[in-house]
């Protein structure tokens, strides 16, 4: 990815992102989703394109889905 | 579009109620006595332990280290348990119980991490560099001569085309490379308000940029 590519990524929004307050209202009920297989992409493309703009919201659902992989092993 | 403003998409909750595990830890939780107190024990480990192993997978990516990383840890476990015994009764039983109590000790770790940064800031906070950009999003310095009136446009746009709030949150994300959840603590804002000014203005930046050409107009990913 150039800078050209990568700038225009940044800077596209998607109408359909739920935003912090609800991503981090939810995170734990779909973090067990995805833990059990579910595709949040599939399911809740709100929360997932939430999570490709939003550093710290995918930062921490990362962090909950590794907590709960390191849980099950 | 305002994010956040649809709620179409959330589960529904687990009307069919609780797994044995999660009910147990409620029952323990909601007790009196040395039942709740060895209950609470053994959250506070499992938080601890959640936490310990949060900051060590973010540490590579962190300036802090060694014993400011497990002090760092064990704040995160403690907040995180008085926030749970103090929200017990909003949970709802749409997760399992451990899943939404990881959740705060994990939010608990962001929290922190931030505050550390807010307090050693590695740039100024009303600093303004914009040499800085083209490093930012990764453009060639051989290739100056593609992207300088691109880069131009984009300064302008966020001098002429934002409110101050806006700007501001742009300068001190983009430019300053500040982390949103130390901005949060500067502005004494929250996570949610502070990305909705920065999607506000990525998106009239990029219409600015689109209008004149600079990018294509569509505003939807494809992904």
């Amino acid at each position: 990815m150039n800078g050209w590519s990568e700038l225009d990524e940044f800077l596209r929004t998607d109408p359909r992102d739920v935003g912090c307050a609800q991503a981090m209202k939810m995170m734990h009920i779909y973090a067990d989703l995805v833990a059990a297989g579910a595709s949040v992409q599939e399911r809740y493309p709100g929360f997932a394109a939430h999570l490709r703009s939003c550093g710290p919201c995918a930062e921490d659902f990362d962090g909950l889905l590794a907590a709960l992989r390191d849980e099950a092993n | 579009m305002v994010p956040g403003g649809s709620r179409a998409e959330e589960p529904t909750a687990a009307a069919a109620g609780l797994d044995a595990e999660s009910a147990e830890w409620l029952r323990l939780l909601a007790d009196t006595g040395p039942g709740r107190d060895s209950a609470l024990e053994r959250l506070h480990a499992m938080l601890v332990r959640i936490a310990r192993r949060e900051v060590a997978r973010r540490g590579p990516r962190l300036r802090v280290t060694g014993p400011e990383l497990e002090d760092l840890a064990y704040q995160a476990a403690a907040d995180a348990l008085i926030a749970i015994t103090g929200k017990l009764g909003q949970f709802r039983g749409e997760s399992r119980f451990t899943t939404w109590a990881y959740k705060f000790v994990i939010f608990e770790v962001s929290a922190k991490i931030g505050r550390h940064f807010w307090r050693h800031p590695a740039v100024p906070f009303d600093a303004e560099d914009w040499d800085r950009l083209p490093d930012r999003f990764g453009f060639d310095p051989a290739r100056e001569a593609e992207w300088r009136d691109l880069l131009g446009a984009l300064h302008r746009a966020v001098d002429d085309k934002l409110t101050a709030r806006q700007r501001a949150v742009f300068i001190a994300i983009v430019l300053n490379g500040v982390p949103l959840d130390t901005l949060v603590i500067e502005m004494a804002s929250n996570r949610n308000a502070i990305y909705k000014t920065l999607f506000d203005a990525r998106r009239k930046l990029r219409a600015a940029l689109a209008a004149n050409g600079y990018l294509p107009g569509d505003s939807l990913r494809s992904s």
